[in-house]
């Protein structure tokens, strides 16, 4: 059942997708009944960092919603551990989301032959969506010629 | 580990579960291999039954705990658990 076999990742071939939809309340009473352990384990220190001010929980929902969609877009078995700060959702120069791995996702996506992945967000009526896209290492031109 | 400890650790499981997995019926009712995650748990729910077992057991799982496997069924759950105290 935990066979290596079981656990090898699939070497991407094109492209993969992953969506999340999470709601803002679910992170509310989270951080109600969990506080600091809570943010601990699933975001990371620069995340952290990133939400505050305006929307904090708001914000922290869409990152949450972006971790599950690179999760499936990843097609991590379910063996494998990939803890939720290794994969951070953090804003560019320009406010746009950035996936940045790290640890056991960084491991995964090279053994899997990911070598990007591209996340997009949006959030309202208290919920916020995610949609991921998995981009393989070598260009799929490269790999059709 | 007591027979009556494992029976207190699967009473706190179920008590967890029915509190913080968002299950469409009460943990006690399913079997023990059924597919928690077809019975209602979302991921975020099994990160709040995470951390509400750690406080309950004053245990904290370990990275390599913290998979879709381990957190799949009742019976999942149950063998972290006793893995965790039994402190492997």
């Amino acid at each position: 059942m935990n066979s290596e076999l079981d656990h090898a990742p699939r070497v991407l071939d094109s492209l993969q997708v992953g969506c999340d939809v999470h709601s803002v309340a679910n992170t509310t009473e989270s951080i109600e009944i969990f506080g600091e352990s809570y943010l601990n384990r699933v975001f990371s220190f620069r995340e952290r960092a990133e939400c505050v001010g305006h929307a904090v929980t708001e914000r922290l929902t869409g990152r949450f919603a972006a971790k599950e969609a690179v999760l499936k877009a990843m097609r991590v078995p379910a063996g494998i551990a990939i803890p939720w700060p290794t994969i951070e959702v953090l804003a560019d120069e320009v406010g746009a989301p950035v996936v940045h791995l790290s640890g056991a996702a960084a491991d995964f996506a090279s053994r899997a032959g990911i070598g990007r992945i591209e996340v997009s967000l949006s959030h309202d009526g208290g919920f916020a969506l995610a949609f991921a896209v998995a981009v393989p290492t070598a260009s799929l031109q490269e790999r059709a010629a | 580990m007591t027979t009556t400890d494992t029976v207190d650790t699967l009473q706190v499981l179920h008590t967890v579960l029915d509190t913080h997995a968002k299950l469409a019926v009460p943990a006690a009712s399913l079997d023990l291999d059924a597919d928690l995650h077809g019975a209602g748990m979302s991921s975020h729910a099994s990160v709040n039954v995470m951390l509400a077992l750690e406080d309950a057991l004053g245990i904290e799982f370990p990275d390599e705990l913290l998979n879709k496997e381990t957190f799949s069924t009742t019976a999942s759950i149950f063998a972290a658990l006793q893995s965790l105290q039994a402190g492997e």
